[in-house]
């Protein structure tokens, strides 16, 4: 298989410290000044161009956030945050909102390019090539996923948007992508009816915070019996120095629509820490089925522990409708701290959840991740299957809760948690909470933890793969249940990034 | 090939000596069994051959084509072209067994220095090889030995050793759980391997696999000692009396 090759690859090239996507870009961004309060939050309401409905919506959560108190539940540590140190709104200067490529910074273009990912898009944008044909980048073109395919991007770079790709084709077929910002001005009929009506102003601590000063994301709209033509991504980045990026993503699968979205993140490597608290809300209608993958490799900080981003989001899908899906697959390896619990709200009849999960900690990360999985309606279905894999000093948990609500008739959920140890001074934690209110319910829940044991190094060993290989092929078997769920450009991503991230696990 | 020398080793976690003074000398294009009752230290001395991490060699030396090897790790053992088909071989859960041959003939090849093979090749390879084992092609789209029977198992072993073509081939107590078809099947998977270069380590504890692969040389392990060496002769004497014998001579 190519992609243990090149996770093997990777894992030489790269040495302990090194973070692929650790570099800063030397733009001239336009930033509000540090600090929290209405002014700011009028600054980057009066930025994005919003209506008044929108500034008020924020400044109604911030008077919300300043009653709340940070969540400690989780089981993270790390110093307090002082909200009032932070800058909430940095651009890129000169980039008020998306544009076609030509008037985007090639510094900006530069960044993407070293990125790696989004850049066969914009050789295509910039016609140097055309869709399908192979690109002259790929040595190998027919092993490359992304020579032939076609992926819509949203590239967020601190608090702005970009850059969003293929708008014109997806809109032929009825179907909204933009950022954030755009559709509040662009379709406010649609934010209106359902931003926030999946995750709650006061929901959390964080998602409140992210209410009031939320600077962009994308925007999703797939109208009812449509079929997404093509895998839609966004590219998030954080540059600006003691920035905060809050994302906001809006996702709406109309009756009998489907859409696959993918996000990646990267970050630059700094020694202060850097805070992400994002908010993603998916929404399911009747027999619609919104697919969400996410490969996360915000910069994890140093090996001795110093730096790296604290990852504290809120994403939740609602099966709102009858026969409805929702699935969210996420590989995780980076951030220092990671808080996060992509779940479903079950509330149409025949409705159906999925989570599936592949979280990868080594050096000092710390990670508290799982899902929620609630049950309202009849017939409701959910399945989990989160592998953790744990090394170095981190420590990795997965917090889970699978519930039925007194209406739910028949629910059925199957959770599987599988952690896999390596080294001796690593943690993994299971966290399970289940609670059925009605007797029909059929929960099932299978945990393992294990060790990549000496004997089974050993044997792979013995075959003539050296060691590092044999942990890369050990690894890769044991989360191949969930890489198999991502779509295949992000499935050899992420068993390259799993390879980095292990890299130096073994002493 | 193969030379042990006034070889001692012993657990490194608690100290306990299980080789105490060990010579034993293998010719390429010899077989050679090694039996002893059990606790002797067989297994051990096939672990310790092969590198396993767990012992440690306090004197005496390993020669390979008159080279120490106590300073590799056993997938540079494994590359100078020693294996070693295990009676336990462990479950490597979400790795096909074809995707692990792959990597493990390329890991090998790359360190001798050899380009890659390619698929189709591979997979000629593959197929004749699993013909010869009487082994469903289908079988290698599973994870490698998980849910494999035991007869299963150690025919995947002998798949892995025909593929790998070794120098040394060692097979620790490869009989057990077999029943007499698999056991043939799998005899005459070693017995194709016989050749003048190549030497192979039958580890036993009954003299019935030994009817199938019938040694060059017999040698009775005893508490870490090669207490006595002789032809195949002595396999089928140790069969009739039982081990008592030898160890009282030796003593």
């Amino acid at each position: 298989m190519p992609a243990v090759q090149e996770t093997i690859d990777q894992v030489r090239s790269i040495d302990v410290d090194q973070y692929k996507y650790g570099f800063e870009t030397l733009i001239e961004s336009d930033l509000a000044p540090k600090g929290l309060n209405e002014d700011i939050i009028r600054f980057i309401s009066a930025k994005k161009e919003e209506p008044e409905w929108m500034t008020q919506w924020r400044l109604k959560a911030f008077e919300r956030w300043k009653s709340m108190e940070e969540p400690t539940w989780a089981r993270v540590n790390y110093p307090k945050i002082d909200f009032q140190d932070l800058h909430y709104y940095a651009a890129p200067k000169n980039q008020t909102g998306p544009k076609s490529l030509d008037e985007v910074d090639p510094e900006l273009l530069r960044t993407y390019e070293k990125l790696g990912i989004p850049l066969r898009e914009q050789e295509i944008l910039a016609g140097v090539r055309k869709q399908g044909e192979p690109s002259t980048l790929d040595e190998n073109p027919s092993d490359n996923v992304y020579s032939s395919g076609r992926v819509a991007v949203d590239a967020v770079f601190d608090s702005v948007s970009v850059v969003t790709t293929f708008k014109k084709e997806l809109a032929k077929a009825g179907v909204i992508f933009c950022s954030i910002s755009e559709a509040i001005r662009e379709h406010p009929e649609l934010v209106q009816k359902y931003l926030g009506s999946v995750v709650p102003v006061s929901d959390n601590f964080y998602a409140t915070l992210n209410s009031a000063v939320f600077t962009d994301g994308s925007f999703v709209y797939v109208p009812k019996g449509v079929r997404c033509p093509m895998e839609l991504s966004t590219y998030f980045r954080i540059n600006e120095k003691n920035t905060g990026q809050f994302e906001r993503t809006l996702i709406i699968a109309d009756e009998g629509a489907y859409v696959s979205y993918l996000e990646g993140c990267t970050a630059p490597q700094r020694d202060e820490n850097q805070l992400h608290a994002a908010v993603v809300e998916l929404i399911a209608l009747d027999d619609a089925e919104i697919k969400y993958s996410t490969v996360q490799n915000w910069y994890p900080g140093d090996s001795q522990g110093k730096g790296g981003i604290y990852n504290f989001v809120t994403k939740r899908g609602d099966c709102r409708g009858r026969n409805s899906k929702i699935s969210w697959t996420q590989v995780e390896t980076g951030s220092a701290i990671t808080w996060k619990y992509p779940s479903c709200i079950l509330r149409g009849d025949n409705s159906r959840g999925e989570f599936y999960s592949i979280a990868v900690s080594n050096g000092h990360q710390q990670i508290d991740s799982g899902t929620k999985m609630l049950h309202l309606g009849k017939n409701t279905s959910s399945r989990i299957i989160s592998k953790g894999i744990s090394a170095g000093n981190s420590q990795n948990t997965y917090r889970g809760q699978v519930s039925a609500h007194r209406k739910a008739a028949n629910a059925r959920n199957f959770t599987q948690c599988d952690s896999l140890l390596i080294g001796n001074d690593c943690g993994a934690h299971t966290v399970p909470y289940i609670e059925a209110k009605n007797a029909t319910a059929q929960f099932e829940h299978e945990a393992t933890t294990s060790k990549i044991s000496e004997d089974q190094l050993f044997y792979v060993m013995q075959r003539g793969i050296p060691e590092e290989e044999a942990i890369a092929l050990i690894v890769n078997g044991f989360v191949k249940d969930v890489i198999q769920e991502l779509p295949m450009e992000f499935a050899v991503e992420a068993q390259k990034l799993i390879g980095i991230s292990l890299e130096g696990s073994v002493g | 090939m193969l030379e042990i020398k006034n070889l001692h080793a012993r657990i490194a976690e608690d100290g306990t000596e299980i080789i105490r003074g060990l010579n034993l000398s293998v010719k390429a294009g010899e077989v050679a069994a090694i039996m002893g009752p059990n606790g002797s230290g067989k297994s051990t001395l096939s672990y310790i051959l092969a590198g396993r991490e767990d012992y440690e060699v306090t004197e005496g030396d390993i020669l390979f084509n008159g080279q120490s090897i106590l300073e590799m790790d056993p997938a540079e053992r494994a590359a100078t072209g020693i294996f070693l088909a295990f009676q336990y071989p462990m479950e490597i859960p979400g790795v096909a067994t074809m995707e692990f041959l792959k990597t493990a003939i390329n890991a090998q090849r790359k360190a001798r220095g050899e380009e890659e093979l390619k698929i189709p090749d591979l997979l000629k390879r593959v197929r004749s090889a699993a013909d010869e084992l009487e082994m469903d092609m289908n079988m290698l789209k599973r994870p490698l030995n998980v849910g494999f029977s035991g007869g299963e198992k150690k025919r995947a072993e002998i798949l892995q050793m025909k593929l790998l073509e070794p120098k040394l081939c060692m097979l620790d107590e490869t009989d057990s759980g077999l029943d007499i078809d698999a056991l043939k099947i799998v005899a005459d998977g070693v017995n194709a391997l016989r050749s003048p270069d190549r030497a192979v380590v039958v580890i036993t504890h009954y003299q019935r696999l030994l009817d199938y692969i019938v040694p060059d040389t017999v040698h009775v392990l005893y508490r870490g000692q090669i207490i006595k060496s002789g032809s195949k002769d002595l396999a089928l004497d140790l069969e009739k009396n039982g081990y008592a014998g030898v160890i009282g001579e030796a003593a």
